[in-house]
């Protein structure tokens, strides 16, 4: 068959198509987000959107109770929100399989905390495989479906951010055929978690824990490499292959399968070395259960638990041999840390937001970038769509004095993950805090996904549209605003006040983000400093535009300068210089 | 076992690098190499610092350059590629793009873009090529061709046929776009 240079996220779909997966669904999420972006390309999968993690599962557990077999995608985090049908999904088990993978991001490339997702496989009573490369994540989606079936179970597959991204040659295979139709069949003792059927269903889930236990250790996708006969690690996932770089001549057990453990296989291994390691990353999650056997290994002793491993920090960890550097700068380099785009609509809120001293609850999205300087306006941000409930609790044990300042900041995709509930329960019981809904129509921070209230679904088909201002209304708020967040005075005015306002309010600030494909129309003209007017006071530098550059060296003061590669004229400097500075490129023109 | 060969890219959320990264990818692996490569994605992009891994050999295991291991390292900005100095191996190489973008604390005012970073590189690998990738591509047709430009000046750094980098350009380039590729490819390569 054909081989093909694919990332483990490329890879997991084609494994979900060679596996005759009907339905596929995830809510996007760093770095799992591409797994639905190509399952997009089998027809024969029905792959969407949903709003969030825990809808995403429950779809997936629809389609499995129709007998179709499902694929459900997320990041870590998102896990958490999905627990709640996750636990009760392992007592039903399957009709057909249905795989979850979720996407762990060690040193928190981009998320907001490093939870090894290792421990919801124990805790949920699910089996877990851990790809190494991305022919194993090919490989271990597809025979998760005859393991999900086999055993009557949801399994995971389990990823990072080194594995869901990285890209390795794979050898695909034809799809399997033959599997049944989907159909009706009514089984309540089985679905329908009553007590008294839960209680019933629990004793088969450990039964079958055991089972695949003993099984496991038979398995190719737990291996032996016979090399040294003095040193032996126990390792998975790509921790694998750091271990491999690390020791090339140690024996290792590899494992694929991460919950439940082979154990057999692993005493039988381990009663042969003098010196064992288990090395993986994140939690001692291998170690804690393999020392709880009563069998001594070197592990989080030595190496980190926070951060990702990599080969230097496995070989420093270990004493194999000290990091070398050969070549430094030896000058200190500024960083370059991430930043909102150019004519991003986000923009001139925070900067609003900043002027009028709010204390800004905020959420995940690109607007978490509202933290860097100089927009320096967000005050805390814990998880999708913590910045509702955040501002009401907030505001209520507030003095009136400054019960006020209190803004919770979300983006429209979060908004209807979770944020809608916060908002419910902000008018139910009497906060005055205001939201900011920022809607720039995307769900954009993991790449511009579609969202309910985008009016497009995953596969680019129109869709209804959720309306944003009706739904807020619906939940009892009486004062909804909508504004253009390009306008900086007329958001100034109606933020000032809806902040003001002693009652519930949302401020919509409704403006396309700039990266927006079908809708670049609104990149515009890009804009210029007259160096005659600019009088360096740097004004303009306030709301850290990136197309906008300081030259210190130029004039008495400095001047400021746009680069024309960058400027998609919005126009909020030109708002913000008193001296007129700014005109139209090519044009004698004030921009208007 | 055979020696692993890493390329160490890096530079500036939003140049293109992770495209630069599949062709030489692809070309390694049509060369019969096992390859890996491996970037982040998400918070990283949006004007940050970029990097991309790729490794290739007989059997690669890491997707992830060991520190201190980089043969090559692939710069597209001069600042970035000061930043992954330390990735490089004592005898490794440098191909760098002759550019400067500024970061937001230098475009805002509050520090400075460090002077002298080109002779500094040159001092401490004095071997590197830097490579005027924005004339050059100017030259071949097209400005948004520097980082064909800049494959090319890599390409004369490795032992791969010529005829399996101008297959993999034809095969991820757009069909409108490969003359301008091709001869941008080769000014890179012959500067």
């Amino acid at each position: 068959m054909a081989k093909e240079i694919l990332s483990g996220n490329e890879a997991i779909a084609r494994g979900a198509y060679e596996a005759g997966v009907k339905l596929a669904v995830a809510y996007p999420g760093t770095p799992s987000t591409e797994i639905l972006e190509n399952t997009i390309k089998y027809p024969s999968i029905d792959s969407s959107w949903a709003p969030n993690e825990k809808v995403a599962l429950e779809v997936g557990i629809g389609a499995c109770l129709g007998g179709a077999r499902s694929l459900v995608t997320m990041k870590h985090v998102g896990l958490n929100v999905a627990a709640d049908p996750l636990f009760t999904l392992s007592y039903t088990g399957v009709r057909s399989g249905l795989v979850l993978v979720v996407a762990d991001d060690p040193e928190l490339h981009s998320s907001q905390n490093e939870q090894d997702s290792r421990h919801y496989a124990r805790a949920a009573k699910m089996p877990m495989f851990e790809p190494a490369d991305s022919q194993e994540a090919l490989d271990f989606t597809r025979l998760a479906y005859d393991v999900s079936e086999q055993f009557d179970t949801p399994v995971f597959v389990r990823t990072t951010t080194r594995i869901s991204h990285s890209k390795s040659i794979v050898e695909e295979a034809e799809p399997q055929t033959g599997l049944p139709e989907p159909s009706l069949k009514r089984d309540p003792a089985k679905f329908v978690m009553l007590p008294g059927n839960a209680r019933k269903r629990h004793h088969v889930v450990e039964d079958e824990l055991l089972k695949m236990a003993d099984w496991a250790a038979q398995q190719p996708f737990n291996r032996i490499e016979e090399r040294s006969a003095e040193v032996g690690v126990i390792t998975s996932g790509v921790s694998y292959q750091y271990a491999r770089e690390v020791l090339p001549d140690a024996s290792v057990l590899k494992l694929g399968l991460v919950y439940p453990l082979a154990k057999k296989l692993i005493s039988d291994f381990a009663a042969r070395f003098k010196t064992l390691y288990v090395i993986e990353e994140l939690e001692p999650f291998i170690e804690d259960q393999v020392r709880a056997m009563g069998i001594d290994v070197i592990g989080k002793d030595c190496l980190p638990i926070c951060g990702e491993l990599t080969p230097g920090r496995v070989a420093a960890a270990i004493g194999h041999e000290e990091l070398v550097v050969n070549h430094t700068a030896d000058v200190d380099l500024p960083n370059r840390p991430p930043n909102m785009c150019p004519g991003c609509p986000h923009r001139g809120v925070f900067y609003n937001l900043k002027r009028l001293k709010a204390f800004v609850t905020g959420d995940i999205g690109c607007y978490t970038l509202g933290f860097m300087p100089p927009l320096s306006a967000m005050d805390s941000c814990i998880c999708m769509g913590a910045s509702v409930g955040n501002a009401s609790g907030l505001n209520k044990v507030l003095p009136e004095s400054e019960k006020q300042k209190v803004v919770g900041v979300i983006g429209d995709s979060t908004f209807l993950h979770t944020g809608i509930n916060g908002l419910m329960d902000m008018v139910y019981n009497g906060s005055t805090a205001t939201l900011v809904i920022l809607d720039n129509r995307t769900t954009a921070m993991t790449g511009r996904q579609e969202n309910p209230s985008s009016g497009f679904t995953l596969v680019g088909q129109e869709s209804k549209e959720v309306d944003l201002e009706a739904l807020c209304r619906s939940v009892g708020v009486e004062h909804v605003r909508t504004v253009n967040p390009w306008d900086l005075e007329q958001t100034r005015s109606v933020l000032q006040e809806e902040m003001d306002r002693k009652a519930p309010s949302v401020v919509i600030t409704r403006g396309p983000c700039i990266l927006i494909k079908r809708d670049m129309g609104q990149r515009k003209t890009p804009l210029e400093v007259d160096a005659d007017k600019c009088t360096g006071c740097k004004a303009c530098l306030n709301i850290g535009c990136p197309a906008i550059e300081w030259r210190p060296d130029e004039g008495e003061r400095g001047k400021a300068v746009v680069s024309q590669l960058l400027c998609v004229g919005c126009g909020i400097c030109d708002q913000l210089c008193k001296f007129d500075a700014f005109k139209l490129v090519d044009s004698e023109v004030k921009n208007g | 076992m055979d020696k692993v060969t890493n390329i160490l890219l890096a530079g500036v959320g939003g140049q293109g690098i992770l495209l630069a990264s599949e062709v030489l990818s692809e070309v390694l692996m049509m060369a019969g190499y096992d390859v890996k490569k491996n970037e982040v994605h998400g918070m990283s992009q949006r004007g940050g610092s970029v990097t991309s891994h790729v490794r290739f050999g007989e059997k690669v295991y890491s997707p992830i350059i060991p520190e201190g291991e980089a043969d090559i390292l692939f710069g597209f900005e001069i600042l970035e590629t000061c930043r992954y100095m330390p990735f490089l191996k004592a005898n490794g190489k440098i191909v760098v793009n002759r550019l400067q973008i500024m970061p937001s604390s230098v475009a805002t005012g509050l520090e400075r873009y460090p002077e002298n970073l080109e002779a500094m590189i040159m001092s401490k690998v004095p071997e590197t090529k830097v490579v005027d990738g924005l004339d050059l591509a100017v030259n071949a047709g097209n400005p948004r061709t520097v980082n064909t430009v800049l494959l090319g000046a890599l390409s004369k750094m490795m032992d791969i046929d010529l005829k399996l980098w101008n297959q993999a350009l034809e095969k991820m380039v757009p069909k409108k776009f490969i003359a301008e590729n091709l001869k941008a490819f080769e000014l890179g390569r012959q500067s």
